[in-house]
């Protein structure tokens, strides 16, 4: 049997102290989507490196570093870890689909790689994701990122009614 | 003084802590459930606001860290990572990262979380994200305009409206709470089962109490540098502590002695210093004292640190200031530079009947060298280099 999660307001409380942590360390915020983009700038260089240069999405400093070796990179690679471990211990570990009783799997996994690409596309446009815009944002009170919060809960709100055989049954 | 990126900790250093903070970021994302799309989705109808209250609380608990830790003196705020903001693409985006989310199930960090404890819907969903990614990255030097359409710079919700900080954070904290509340009840009637059936509600009341006091708290405790300035303007604390001064004819020799232990600090503003300064003098105004440039300046070993400005006793102001952070060996120029000007550089400055024979055989020697050293510097003028912000973000 799985452990109980967490009651939420602590959780926020600890994930605040993490994001305080790192600005006060690093000076800089959480992130999670600039990690999307360290990886294909990577792959870039190895695919096609005439098309990684002549692309500034592709580009990185310093050039002749790694794109894999950034922040954001290696706290993904963090995140992973500290998941799998958090999962260990409240025995959640799963190779499984999460999805509500009357949603078939393969539905599930489209929606997921639809949601995955539209937030793909989005936190790039918006030059960072829940984590880099919304709550990094928040907590050093960037006008930008607070409006990008406010743009992903209003425009997330205003879909859920249409797409809501998703999760909940009729 | 934090931040310690750039100059406490390295670059290399800086990826451990990266991995490190990734760790406990995904250890709490995990704990509190976000490994998990249906309780994040939740949310948007009505059945579990977990997310709602984990992103807020951690929000306003790091929102008024960063705040209390700014005026307690131990953050320099000017130099941490502020978000960007292009109005445009902030907007655009965002709304079409919320179709992701409740069609998806998850955003970038938590379906790292789903993955990473077996969840094949997070993996499709990180999958989903490298695809979407691709496709901008392919696009971008078509929609270039859109992403740096209507640029603001990087400006805080606080400097846009004219607010003091200390007031957004409490309207935050009122929205989270108030927030808090109002899901409380809705929760309660859409899923009797839901998270909210566990709550300790009373204690849950008292904590929402707390954190408002705690903001109102934060709000209003005075940063360092006005605690500080208040008391090197305070005229008992100033004749109690009075600093070291230094004549205009001592610091005369020792300029032209090439004097490599002095260091002249001018307080006046840039454009004061620009039109006239004393050879070698770095230009650091007194809001600078308490930051970064000033620890550059002040912070410099067996030196002697004069503070000038026109008249004596801004001086003092400037120099009682950085002897309360822990600067040493720090002086004023007796009688200000209208006094240097006066007894040095004029003309005139021989002629006091009362002066000995030597002093007055020194300035007649100095003033023509000390005028040619000062017009000699032209445009070589020594500056302060601003402090650099630190790089951050996740977008090109």
């Amino acid at each position: 049997m799985s452990r109980d999660y967490l009651n939420p307001y602590l959780s926020g409380v600890l994930l605040g102290l993490v994001l305080l942590v790192t600005i006060f360390v690093s000076g800089r915020g959480l992130g999670a989507s600039g990690a999307y983009r360290s990886a294909l700038s990577a792959a870039a260089q190895v695919v096609s490196p005439q098309r990684a240069t002549a692309n500034p999405f592709y580009a990185h400093t310093p050039a002749e570093a790694s794109p894999l070796k950034s922040w954001l990179v290696f706290e993904v690679i963090g995140v992973v870890i500290g998941a799998f471990l958090s999962g260990t211990i409240s025995n959640r570990l799963r190779l499984t689909t999460e999805r509500p009783p009357h949603v078939r799997v393969q539905i599930r996994w489209m929606a997921a790689l639809a949601g995955g690409a539209l937030f793909g596309v989005g936190a790039q446009l918006a030059r960072g994701c829940t984590s880099g815009a919304a709550l990094s944002g928040m907590a050093v009170l960037s006008l930008g990122g607070i409006l990008t919060m406010m743009a992903i809960f209003g425009s997330a709100y205003g879909v859920a009614y249409f797409v809501r055989r998703l999760w909940v049954a009729a | 003084m934090g931040p310690f990126v750039p100059n406490v900790i390295t670059d290399e250093l800086n990826l451990i802590v990266a991995l490190l903070v990734g760790v406990a970021l995904g250890f709490v994302l995990e704990q509190a459930g976000f490994s998990s799309s249906r309780k994040l989705t939740g949310l948007f109808y009505g059945t579990d606001f977990t997310v709602l209250r984990v992103f807020f609380t951690a929000g306003i608990t790091a929102m008024l860290g960063v705040l209390l830790l700014g005026k307690l003196g131990w953050l320099d705020t000017s130099i941490i990572y502020v978000h960007p903001t292009f109005l445009t693409s902030a907007l655009i985006g965002g709304a079409i990262m919320g179709v992701g989310f409740v069609v998806g199930g998850y955003c970038p960090g938590t379906s790292f979380c789903g993955a990473a404890v077996g969840r094949i819907d997070a993996m499709m969903f990180v999958a989903g994200g490298l695809l979407g990614a691709l496709a901008f990255g392919e696009a971008f030097p078509a929609i270039q305009g859109l992403y740096m359409d209507r640029p603001l710079g990087d400006p805080t919700l606080p400097a846009a409206t004219g607010l003091p900080p200390g007031m957004v954070a409490i309207g935050f904290v009122l929205v989270a709470v108030t927030a808090f509340a109002a899901v409380g009840v809705i929760e309660r009637r859409v899923n009797p089962d839901g998270p909210t059936a566990g709550f300790p509600v009373w204690r849950h009341r008292l904590a929402g109490v707390a954190v408002l006091v705690a903001a109102a708290g934060v709000a209003a405790l005075p940063p360092l540098q006005a605690r500080l300035l208040a008391r090197a303007n305070d005229a008992a604390y100033r004749h109690a502590h009075p600093p070291a001064r230094m004549t205009a004819d001592e610091l005369a020799f020792r300029l032209l002695d090439e004097d490599p232990s002095l260091v002249l600090v001018d307080i006046r503003p840039e454009s004061a210093y620009a039109a006239f300064t004393l050879p070698t003098a770095v230009n650091l105004t007194m809001e600078h004292v308490t930051g970064k440039s000033g620890r550059d300046v002040l912070g410099r070993r067996r030196t002697l640190k004069v503070f000038l400005a026109d008249r004596e006793d801004e001086a003092v102001t400037a120099a009682t200031l950085a002897a309360q952070l822990g600067y040493e060996s720090v002086a004023v120029l007796e009688g200000g530079l209208d006094a240097f000007r006066a007894q040095i550089l004029s003309p005139s400055a021989t002629e006091d009947t009362r002066l000995d024979e030597d002093t007055r055989l020194f300035r007649l020697a100095a003033a023509p060298r000390l005028t040619a050293l000062i017009a000699a510097r032209g445009a070589a003028r020594p500056v302060v280099t601003p402090v650099k912000r630190v790089a951050g973000g996740c977008g090109v």
